[in-house]
């Protein structure tokens, strides 16, 4: 161990170029024709199938892996896009573990599930390398809709309105589309620029126009958009990040993880990201998992997860645990953080246990720390929105809000879970919605 | 370790698996090895007149796969032998001199002529082997020249070939059939009018296995064209096994010896074709598919089973099922059953309901939650769930006691046996006495 790897403070370069090649190379490779036949050999082609249920974009997996075991990748992508046109990205972030594998009767018997996620992506991989675009638009409608948002709801939805005939605008406040696919995951789960590509890849069906750089209550309106366009579709996530609400939060040092995570994402040079020694990582969910790892694999040499409930109410999927205890990074739950100490930035961080209820202990600990990471959750921000239920956009049905004309989906919206699979869904099936009430 | 001694027509061997007359039996160097792999005989590949026959340069070999490419069947279109006769034979004597215990049995396949039969038989006899198995099987290419199959599809020349062999040689005669006939009975019996000491089934089967569709041309595919080859391997197993039936169940066929042969690629399959009635099995596509290590789990899986029957020697197995091998019209129409199934091994995949539902009788039901059960009321006891549940003994056959209610019939479950024979919907059942 050099030097560079114990420095104390935020340093970059502390791994050569190789370590950081290897840690940042694709989680779940593709699989290759040999083992893709095997995967899907394994396949029972069940009735009704327990997958399928499981799938919030209910994607007909037995089929598709039929299609795969009979030579017909193409066909077998065709059969996943039909039901998620972002089915490569998901192919590569759904918990499947939770979702579809765990589901699948092949777990049940033998504890081992039919890999789908990782046939979901051999199809979809084989179809975009081959630049197909396997759909074509209808009729032009003359209709217009206003997507905010060019996150995985947001691009759903315009997919499916552009199949329809409609011409389509995305808005997005940031310089890419994407949305959490290019600023949100961690890198070694989207390898070789593939959400960027992905975008290029949908937008072949055309009729849509994306303008980023352009934010809700900065740059456009919700009554503009109302005036100007014939629906709207509010796939605008959660911009805000929940605070830590202990002293000493706004030391040097402390960050939120998703900023981590975006700039991870989008840096041309790994060994020029700068990490800390000592990172604690404030959170539970994916987001948490996602920013410890790869402060892990960019060279920070302690890393911990530090959680305010038990294990079994973390957000990351045991998968994503295992997956943090495999690259070194320590989890340590029932803990919340109560000072954040330092002399301008931040040296150690203070918790205190908790019960199961969330109940202070009196015991306290404190963990050594030049960079803290904060993962607890993120908000959604903006005036001039729809009625709220809680802190989301309230929706009805396909996710219909209170303003007539305005259909909203993905983590801003009510309901489901936070997920790009479930975003995906919910922007398809208000494209539907959209579309009959457009045409009705 | 049960005694697994084979005596087959007189010729002894260590166990009753030998291999059969194909590619692994070609030659000296390959017979040593599987001698010594553990194999309790060989038939030697068919042997031919000089100038010696030759093979295509293209592939020779088809398939088909079931999962994760787990080969079933394959198709040949090989010949016999493409060696020259003297070193066959010359190889044939080397071999059998060093492993005496050993069955060696040598094919063989002239023209249609007693000449080149009583020559070939001559040469043979001087090997010192310990039989002939006489090819009047392969159904592609020497078929074409008037040898295997079309001798084996006419009965009267399976006689008077048969006849001629008996006539000039010591050295009891098998008679190896193809399976490319309507009755297997009447060319068996051809065999056993001839004076064949032992029958040998099946030979290949007709077959293309699959067709190239960009070529659209049969695999294998030559030059672009195909030719129809010998189809063999597990698949071919239940036309085999019934075949093997059929010989030992005919009353006219009683006590001719039978040399079963038709994808044995376990112990278990052996088992059920000495049960059905063979002496022996031959093997040839599980040694072409996995090697000749296979016949250790052969030795050693029947050895366990004899021992867990209490059956001390093969031939106690031999035949022992054929008095049950029945005709549709006597099975029994009052043994009724119904399919159940367990729910602690049911992995909840739905195939039975589909199959069922799908199929005709919608005798299994689904629940919201996956819980799938059979519909008594409905249930013809078909066995087609069993035959589709992944899992093994989690759909079972239960038989219905004797005054229990079918309830899909709504009548008690009878003691007496009852066949269509006398069935009232039988226009030709005879009346009650």
């Amino acid at each position: 161990m050099d030097a560079k790897a114990l420095a104390e403070g935020i340093q970059a370069g502390r791994l050569d170029d190789d370590a950081l090649k290897a840690g940042f190379s694709d989680l779940h490779p593709n699989l290759d024709g040999h083992e893709a036949l095997v995967a899907a050999d394994r396949c029972y082609f069940c009735h009704d199938a327990p997958c399928i249920t499981a799938c919030p974009t209910d994607i007909d997996i037995p089929l598709f892996i039929r299609q795969i075991a009979t030579g017909t990748p193409e066909a077998a992508a065709k059969t996943i896009l039909d039901q998620n046109i972002l089915g490569g990205m998901c192919a590569r972030v759904c918990p499947t573990e939770t979702l579809c594998e765990e589901a699948c009767v092949r777990e049940a018997a033998e504890g081992k599930p039919v890999q789908i996620g990782r046939l979901q992506r051999y199809a979809t991989d084989t179809l975009m390398a081959a630049g197909v675009h396997p759909f074509d638009r209808a009729e032009a409608t003359g209709k217009t809709v206003a997507v905010v948002g060019a996150g995985p709801a947001g691009l759903a939805c315009a997919h499916r309105l552009a199949m329809k005939g409609h011409d389509v605008v995305i808005y997005d406040a940031r310089p890419k589309a994407g949305g959490l696919n290019e600023f949100g995951i961690a890198a070694y789960k989207s390898t070789d620029e593939f959400a960027a590509r992905e975008v290029d890849w949908l937008l072949q069906i055309g009729g849509i126009t994306v303008e980023t750089g352009k934010a809700m209550g900065r740059d456009i309106s919700l009554s503009d958009l109302r005036d100007r366009f014939d629906a709207v579709f509010l796939g605008i996530g959660l911009g805000g990040v929940n605070a830590l609400g202990a002293p000493g939060e706004d030391k040097d040092g402390v960050l939120d993880a998703v900023d981590f995570i975006a700039d991870l994402r989008q840096a041309s040079d790994l060994a020029a990201l700068p990490v800390g020694r000592d990172v604690v990582v404030i959170g539970g969910g994916m987001t948490a998992v996602d920013a410890a790892v790869q402060s892990k694999l960019l060279g920070a040499l302690n890393v911990s997860i530090v959680y305010r409930r038990g294990q079994d109410r973390m957000n990351a999927s045991v998968f994503e645990q295992e997956l943090a205890a495999s690259k070194g990074v320590r989890i340590i739950t029932n803990a919340s953080p109560v000072a954040v100490h330092g002399n301008g930035a931040v040296r150690e961080i203070e918790f205190e246990y908790t019960d199961d209820q969330l109940q202070p202990t009196g015991q306290t600990f404190r963990l050594a720390a030049d960079q803290v990471m904060k993962a607890i959750g993120q908000t959604l921000e903006g005036d001039d929105l729809p009625a709220l239920e809680g802190r989301k956009i309230a929706v009805t049905g396909a996710g219909r809000t209170s303003v007539d004309g305005v259909w909203a989906g993905g983590d801003c919206a009510s309901g489901g879970d936070d997920l790009t699979v479930t975003a995906v869904a919910e922007g398809r099936d208000a494209a539907e919605d959209i579309h009959s009430s457009l045409m009705g | 370790m049960a005694d697994l001694t084979s005596n087959f027509i007189g010729i002894k061997s260590p166990n009753p698996f030998w291999l059969a007359s194909a590619p692994p039996t070609d030659k000296e160097y390959n017979v040593r090895r599987a001698f010594e792999a553990g194999w309790g005989g060989v038939v030697w590949k068919t042997l031919g007149l000089d100038p010696h026959i030759v093979n295509v340069n293209g592939p020779r070999y088809g398939a088909i796969w079931g999962a994760d490419r787990r080969l079933l069947g394959l198709n040949n279109i090989e010949l016999i032998t493409d060696r020259p006769l003297e070193v066959n034979l010359q190889e044939i004597k080397s071999v059998k001199r060093d492993y005496p215990d050993r069955a060696v049995i040598v094919s063989l396949m002239v023209p249609c002529e007693e000449d080149p039969w009583e020559f070939i038989l001559k040469k043979v006899e001087d090997t010192g082997a310990d039989g002939v198995e006489l090819n009047f099987g392969c159904p592609h290419g020497m078929s074409e020249r008037g040898m295997g199959s079309a001798v084996g599809q006419v009965p009267e020349y399976i006689e008077m070939v048969t006849r001629w062999a008996k006539a000039h040689t010591r050295m009891p005669v098998i008679v190896k059939l193809t399976p490319n006939i309507t009755d297997i009975r009447k060319p068996a019996q051809a065999a056993k009018d001839g004076g064949a000491d032992a029958v040998s089934l099946i030979n290949t089967i007709n077959s293309i296995t699959s067709v190239n569709l960009d070529l659209f041309a049969p695999e294998p595919t030559i030059d672009g064209k195909g030719a129809h080859g010998g189809y063999c391997g597990p698949a071919v197993k239940p036309i085999a096994l019934n075949m093997v039936a059929e010989i030992a169940r005919s009353a006219d066929l009683q006590g001719l010896p039978i040399s079963g042969i038709g994808g044995v690629t376990t112990w278990r399959d052996a088992a059920e074709f000495m049960a059905l009635g063979a002496g022996n099995v031959q093997v040839c596509t599980a040694a072409m598919t996995y090697g000749f290590k296979i016949v250790q789990e052969m030795i050693s899986g029947l050895s366990q089973y004899m021992d867990e029957k209490g059956f001390t020697s093969v031939d106690e197995i031999v035949g022992r099922a054929v008095p049950n091998c029945s005709d549709w019209q006597h099975l029994n129409l009052n043994y009724i059953a119904k399919a159940k199934i367990n729910e602690d091994l049911c992995i909840k995949c739905g195939r039975c309901y589909a199959a069922c539902e799908d199929t005709s009788h919608q005798a299994i039901a689904m629940s919201d939650d996956r819980v799938f059960s059979v519909k008594d009321d409905e249930c013809v006891a078909c066995n087609l769930c069993v035959n589709v549940c992944p899992v093994e003994n989690c759909i079972t056959m239960e038989q219905l006691p004797v005054g229990a209610i079918d309830e899909r019939t709504g009548k008690v479950v009878e003691a007496d046996y009852a066949n269509w024979t006398t069935h009232p919907n039988n226009p030709a059942a005879k009346a009650a006495e």
